[in-house]
């Protein structure tokens, strides 16, 4: 095998990743810490203290919306979850040759388009003279139009739909790598659908869940696009807190803090993930 | 500096693995032209060996000499050594043309040139035309020509091949072997050969060492392995053998009389070595060499006699063998059939007579139980 | 349950008729904005005033079609020169990392790897924020020392594309590295053999093997750039990528042109998408 047989070479072949993951990765984020270590005390002058994060504790908006990402977040982890089950179980395990794979590529289709052509698709969808609403004068159910747009149910609707893909495609992985014949003999020694369901599908499945609700959770907890675009202005995404903390009242250093708190969170809840499921990180995304 | 023409010369050739020594203090010559075969079991050392050869691995200590001049120092790109590799290793992303071309190219040679001998040397290897194909369009066999061919072409002292014909099923392989034999004696290449198959060593090789636990226990012809081998190893590993572990009881001349531990006891020949009365010794007796008789009188002149009974019958043309019920000892004895039809009904539980000279049996010391 | 076992016809209905449900889900906001990018009307929405491709073609304001409208040619040019630079830088450094990863022995190597996947990991906000803090501070310490201005650190295209190869370089490490792992090593072995240096060997044998590959991961590089919002958002100056300038357009409020230009990025994306199932395909044999 031909890889590097001096030292020298060894230096060359790992100084692309070392620069990459010093200069982009790990002194930014230190360099991050330290701006969200900084207290403005007068103009241009700053004082090290925990103050942007006791401003985080201490204003309920903050914390309330820090609160309600997090929860709104797992609750779209969990729908996905719900909702893609059953479609990667048809795909892995029902579905048969070309039909299969026909399924598999469209539920990849919607995801080479970008997040804010699908957001777009939803907002044409849910708005007040959207189809939906227009569809339902037509038909008679409702006779003025409704607004659906702006509410917590389209910011749902659209977490859900933008991280399907990334649920439904680690299922369908460990899903196939489930033998029928276990199934089969589930059936064979008295089993019954949800048993077999309880007892064999769902453990087997255990590693695509974790992978894919982890993927999902980060997704949903990082968004910015869907909660702005369908929630309107008072979505109260922690996402939007940092985006205004950064641009609009150039606050670098509030938002900084916000930025590794969110950080920390999505960090927990990754570690949790794989240490509930006993998974390692090289393992779920290698 | 050496002008005994030989193509290829390890000196003792040593490689150490942390404690493991793969292949211990080695040396052999192969003289121009030959096929020699190294053979033994696996991890007894022979790929090492041959991968040091073609410069995969650096030797411990020793030299090896490629037309007389030491290649230890060369990298394996510079040596004049060419090897077909077990799975052949047939460039997957190149047509055949591209694959047999890759050394020349890599000589700098201009391509008329290389065109010209690479449709030569697929003349030779009896697949003129086949440039534009993908290897994946190949049989196995043609495969292993091209493989060969690719080798041939750049015109190399040495031609290593590490066990090229273990992917082949049984049929192929017995056509290859004739096959690699012709391609051998056409190129007049020395061409070495490594294997844990014995009759592919011995029906193609000039010279065959037999490789146990990195040393070599024997270099000989394929006849003088199968006749006349020097260590215990070579006779068990060498063809098929009935197999006896005793201690001596009592030495003549030629011959040492041998009993078992379970108390059977045969009179044996020894190899050379000095045999002591008390010594362990493991004796070997060919089923071919065993002789065959439905009455007493049949065998009445053979040294070692046994009144036994048929086993089983294991039917295989002409290999045909019978399982032999030895009464001393409960071991069934295989011998073979001979095809004149005289046993051909023999039935399982009949009496029958089994018999052997002395000097069809051959006994070597052990120092412990050799595990077979 | 599976095809082998007999279901009650009534719960297989409701479970088919659940997977068709499903994907009319999928395919529902796609369909309407591709389909409103012909709708002859001011706004996409009903009702169906008739079919048009001024959308596309129309010259004259406010009718005015996609590829009359500057800003968003500009910034569609814009994302594909990001796309490109992010593609080329990601493939190259993924390519070497998959090198080290698979062929290089070395102290800390499971760490460094840890290391490696993190940015998969890390929010795609907070890596922007992270690089524009970072970058700024360069930029104002060797401004207040030398006085020059280096606008390359200032948000702009180059921190956007640094802010994006950040993390497309994790996804090209990993399926290059994949690929590469599948490689018989005997391959090489032989081409030195046959006389190639180190350096040939990996030229005409290794390289065409990770072929496949490598184009897979730029191809991944190219749509995942040109789609990215989040880490661009944070990085951007005057010159927006398409994302930026739709987002911008449709906090303005949207008009068709947006339903066109969506259109246009479904076509580029799904033909990109199928040149790498071809390649793809490719890979197995």
């Amino acid at each position: 095998m031909i890889g590097p047989r001096t030292k020298l070479g060894l230096i060359l072949l790992m100084s692309p990743l070392l620069l990459w993951l010093t200069t982009l990765i790990i002194i930014p984020h230190l360099d991050m810490l330290y701006v969200s270590l900084r207290e403005k005390v007068g103009v241009r002058l700053y004082e090290f203290g925990f103050g942007n994060y006791m401003t985080f504790f201490t204003e309920p908006l903050y914390w309330n919306t820090f609160a309600r990402t997090a929860y709104m977040s797992i609750f779209a982890t969990f729908l996905t979850l719900l909702i893609g089950f059953p479609i990667a179980y048809y795909i892995a395990k029902i579905a048969k040759g070309r039909m299969k794979m026909a399924l598999f590529l469209l539920c990849l289709v919607p995801f080479w388009v970008s997040e804010l052509v699908r957001t777009f698709g939803w907002m044409i969808l849910l708005r007040e003279t959207g189809v939906i609403s227009s569809f339902l004068q037509w038909s008679g159910v409702v006779n003025q139009p409704i607004e659906m747009l702006y509410n917590d149910g389209a910011i749902m609707v659209g977490l859900v739909y933008t991280s399907m893909l990334f649920m439904v495609v680690p299922l369908i992985t460990t899903l196939d790598s489930l033998d029928d014949s276990l199934i089969e003999a589930g059936y064979d020694l008295g089993g019954n659908g949800f048993s077999i369901m309880k007892n064999i599908v769902i453990p087997h499945a255990i590693p695509g869940i974790v992978t894919g609700s982890i993927v999902v959770f980060m997704l949903s907890l990082g968004n910015y696009l869907t909660p702005i675009l369908l929630g309107g202005k008072s979505s109260l995404w922690f996402t939007g807190m940092i985006y205004s903390q950064f641009i609009t009242r150039f606050n670098w250093e509030q938002g900084a803090a916000f930025g590794f708190l969110l950080l920390g969170l999505s960090s927990l809840i990754v570690w949790l993930g794989l240490k509930f499921s006993g998974q390692t990180l090289a393992k779920t995304m290698g | 500096m050496n002008e005994n023409a030989s193509d290829l010369d390890c000196i003792k050739v040593n490689k150490k693995f942390g404690d493991f020594t793969a292949v211990n203090n080695v040396s052999f010559s192969v003289p121009k032209g030959s096929f020699f075969s190294i053979l033994g079991p696996s991890g007894c050392g022979k790929t090492t060996l041959l991968r040091m050869v073609a410069g995969f691995i650096e030797p411990s200590a020793g030299d090896i000499l490629i037309k007389g001049k030491s290649v230890v120092n060369e990298p394996p790109n510079k040596r004049p050594v060419n090897m077909v590799f077990q799975h052949l290793a047939l460039f997957p992303m190149m047509n055949i043309y591209e694959n047999i071309a890759f050394g020349l190219k890599r000589r700098g040679e201009d391509s008329a040139t290389i065109k010209q001998k690479v449709g030569e040397v697929l003349e030779r290897v009896g697949l003129p035309g086949v440039e534009e194909r993908q290897a994946d369009q190949l049989s196995g066999g043609q495969k292993q020509r091209i493989a060969i061919a690719r080798c041939m072409v750049l015109d190399p002292d040495v031609l290593l091949l590490d066990e090229p014909l273990g992917a082949l099923d049984l049929k192929l392989r017995e056509h290859m072997k004739v096959e690699l034999k012709k391609l051998q004696s056409e190129f007049n290449t020395t061409f070495i050969y490594i294997t844990h198959d014995q009759s592919e060593a011995l029906v193609m090789s000039d010279q065959v060492a037999v490789m146990n636990e990195g040393i070599f226990e024997q270099v000989g012809t394929s006849r003088e392995l199968y006749y006349n081998p020097k260590t215990a190893f070579v006779a068990g590993f060498v063809g098929e053998s009935n197999q006896w572990s005793g201690i001596v009881e009592t030495v003549k001349k030629d011959s040492v009389k041998i009993r078992t531990n379970d108390g059977f006891t045969l009179i044996a020949q020894t190899n050379g070595e000095v045999i002591k009365k008390g010594q362990n010794v493991k004796a070997f007796v060919r089923p071919e060499s065993v002789l065959l008789g439905l009455k007493a009188n049949d065998i009445a002149k053979m040294e070692n006699k046994i009144k036994g009974v048929v086993g089983n019958v294991l039917f295989n043309g002409a290999n045909s063998r019978v399982l032999v019920r030895n009464p001393k000892d409960g071991a069934e004895i295989d011998v073979a059939i001979p095809q004149t039809g005289e046993f051909a009904s023999l039935n399982k539980g009949q009496e029958i007579h089994i018999g052997w000279q002395h000097d069809q049996a051959t006994c070597f010391t052990v120092k412990e139980d050799i595990q077979q | 349950m599976i095809p082998s076992i007999k279901q009650n016809p009534f719960v297989k209905t409701i479970y088919n008729s659940y997977v068709v449900l499903f994907f009319i889900y999928l395919a529902l906001p796609l369909t309407v904005v591709a389909v409103f990018a012909f709708n002859d009307s001011q706004f996409p929405s009903l009702p169906w005033e008739g079919f048009t491709w001024t959308w596309f073609f129309g010259t004259e304001q406010p009718w005015l079609g996609v590829f009359h409208e500057r800003r968003i040619m500009r910034s569609i040019g814009t994302s594909a020169f990001v796309a490109l630079c992010v593609s080329v830088l990601s493939i190259t450094v993924g390519t070497i990392n998959a090198f080290l990863f698979e062929r290089a022995e070395f102290k800390f190597k499971g760490f460094l790897y840890v290391l490696m996947l993190l940015p998969l990991v890390i929010p795609g906000i907070i890596l922007g924020i992270s690089i524009l803090v970072f970058s700024n501070f360069v930029a104002n310490g060797v401004e207040n020392l030398t006085g020059w201005e280096i606008e390359a650190l200032r948000p702009g295209l180059t921190l956007v594309v640094l802010g994006q190869f950040s993390f497309i370089t994790t996804i090209a490490t990993l399926v290059i590295a994949a690929r590469l792992k599948k490689f018989d090593s005997s391959l090489e072995e032989a081409a030195l053999n046959l006389g190639a240096t180190p350096w040939q060997a990996i030229y005409h044998v290794t390289l065409p093997f990770l072929r496949p590959a490598i184009i897979g991961a730029g191809i991944v590089a190219l749509l995942m750039s040109f789609e990215n919002f989040n880490t661009t958002l944070m990085l951007v100056g005057s010159d927006a990528p398409l994302t930026i300038t739709m987002f911008d357009r449709l906090k303005e409020g949207s008009t068709p042109v947006l339903n066109a230009v969506s259109l246009l990025l479904m076509i580029g994306s799904s033909a990109l998408a199928l040149v790498m199932i071809f390649f793809q395909k490719g890979e197995k044999s």
